[in-house]
């Protein structure tokens, strides 16, 4: 299939510890929002690095738009667009400075370039803002700009790792609204969240707790006759208590 | 390989803005080994005795003897300076964008190297414009057969940096490294003094000088700039900096920066 597609991924930092991962597996078809629910410490960002072959997995297997990670690296990173929980803009260069030199990472230079930053500007609202330094941007608008980074080489997969970390209730509304329309051109997305009120009830849930999926489905159906927070904080207390 | 050309321009471009961007930085590259040539050269001339050794064919002043050293110098400082703002980027995250661009690893990072040998031939082309202002020339084929020196030179020495920065976890702990790299570096090295001055006061000395890698840098810089060729040089600059280049590619682990990052 193409999307994303994980499948029976282990990991774990060290020989004798516990597993940060263990036997994950979901997959995201193209056009869906894909909510990574899970508390702080469930495995999300090591999912997120293994994702982006930060780190790579000795078991398991990620398939990106149909490329294997493991054997098609190139083709695989050059379809995923990525937005991290750590800011990662360069505050002194300006919002098309910062945009031309991620393009040119992923091999994009000129014409085709300034084609695709002004798309992705306009697509996000920030064209006027592209001759700005970030550094005079708002905590909102970079995580827009970020996000327009993420679009620039037109990825078929967009991951973002907890993008609303700090940001007031508005933008995080406003970059939810916003990401899960991009999900309704085509784009297969994985959110990574610890946050509910993020989730819509036709969006796809993979509830993710100490490194393995306790469920998945549409989160609707993961809520059942509670809402989902309840439901979310239900689980994972079930799993605590299990390992206490 | 068009992508590949793109990318390095890419990141060549960034660091080169931001070297651009930082006054500071730059005022220090340039005065550090002004204040060299100007204050310290004045005050060793007389004491320091020098004798034709080669590239020289004929005596020379001190001046003329430490501007290869100097060069050296720049290059030093900006390798670690380079590799500062490689902490930077691993504090900051921004090197995790880095490695998530589809081009290899090794690339990536060789062109975060490239562009801070860039940055440095740009400082030092500027030091030795002040330098020939200052009256104190080359011959003008040197100024030509320099730059592939310092290409190589600055590459060991980048590489270097690399390798020391992806051993450290935070920025604080970079000033140690500076002090306890850098200086002995540059004090043991052929750069201010040669070697046989070196083996007048101490063998030991002269001998850890010899095997210093700075000492082949200063040396293939030195020859370049009279238009020579130290193939001895070049071979030892070429071996540390594969060493080192092989260390920090061991070294940019994510998943030990990763683990890292968790047990802190």
């Amino acid at each position: 299939m193409s999307g994303l597609d994980v499948s029976h991924i282990h990991y774990r930092y060290s020989r004798k510890g516990r597993p940060a991962l263990d036997d994950v597996g979901f997959s995201v078809e193209p056009g869906r929002f894909c909510a990574l629910l899970g508390p702080n410490g469930a495995g999300k960002s090591t999912l997120f690095a293994l994702l982006t072959r930060l780190i790579v997995a000795p078991q398991g297997s990620i398939q990106v738009a149909g490329f294997d990670l493991a054997s098609a690296p190139r083709a695989a990173l050059a379809r995923i667009g990525v937005v991290f929980q750590q800011p990662t803009l360069d505050l002194d260069m300006t919002v098309r400075r910062n945009l031309t030199y991620f393009a040119g990472l992923h091999g994009l230079s000129g014409g085709s370039a300034a084609t695709a930053i002004d798309e992705v500007l306009d697509r996000l609202a920030m064209r006027e803002r592209a001759g700005e330094q970030v550094r005079a941007l708002n905590g909102g608008h970079r995580r827009r700009m970020e996000i327009a980074r993420a679009l620039i080489h037109r990825p078929e997969v967009l991951l973002l790792d907890e993008p609303t970390v700090g940001l007031d209730a508005a933008s995080r509304q406003s970059i939810t609204t916003h990401v899960h329309s991009l999900a309704e051109t085509g784009l297969a997305v994985l959110w990574a969240t610890h946050l509910v009120d993020e989730i819509r009830p036709d969006d796809q849930v993979v509830v993710l707790h100490r490194g393995r999926v306790l469920t998945q489905g549409d989160a609707d159906d993961v809520a059942g006759e509670l809402t989902l927070a309840e439901r979310f904080m239900e689980m994972t207390a079930e799993q605590d208590e299990a390992a206490a | 390989m068009m992508g590949w050309m793109t990318a390095l321009w890419a990141i060549i471009v960034r660091e080169a803005l931001r070297f651009a961007s930082q006054r500071g930085r730059f005022l220090a590259a340039l005065v550090r080994p002004l204040v060299w040539l100007v204050v310290f050269a004045a005050g060793f001339r007389a004491a320091l005795g020098l004798s034709i050794t080669p590239p020289y064919q004929t005596y020379i002043t001190y001046e003329v003897y430490i501007v290869p050293g100097l060069c050296g110098m720049i290059q030093l400082f900006n390798g670690m300076q380079s590799s500062l703002s490689l902490v930077y980027d691993q504090e900051m995250g921004s090197m995790r964008l880095l490695l998530t661009s589809p081009f290899p690893r090794w690339w990536l990072l060789f062109s975060k190297l490239l562009a801070g040998v860039a940055v440095s031939i740009l400082q030092i082309a500027v030091f030795l414009a002040i330098t020939a202002a200052l009256g104190t020339t080359m011959p003008l084929v040197g100024y030509i057969a320099i730059l592939p020196a310092l290409i190589v030179t600055g590459l060991m020495l980048g590489a270097l940096g690399l390798l020391i920065s992806s051993t450290i976890r935070q920025l604080e702990n970079f000033a140690g490294v500076m002090n306890f790299v850098i200086f002995p570096m540059f004090f043991l090295s052929s750069a201010l003094y040669p070697l046989w001055k070196m083996q007048e006061s101490s063998a030991l000395l002269r001998d850890i000088c010899a095997i210093n890698p700075f000492t082949h840098a200063v040396e293939l810089i030195r020859f370049a700039l009279y238009g020579q060729f130290n193939g001895m040089a070049l071979f030892w600059v070429c071996v540390t900096f594969v060493i080192c280049m092989l260390g920090a590619l061991w070294g940019y682990d994510p998943a030990r920066t990763m683990l890292r990052r968790k047990v802190r």
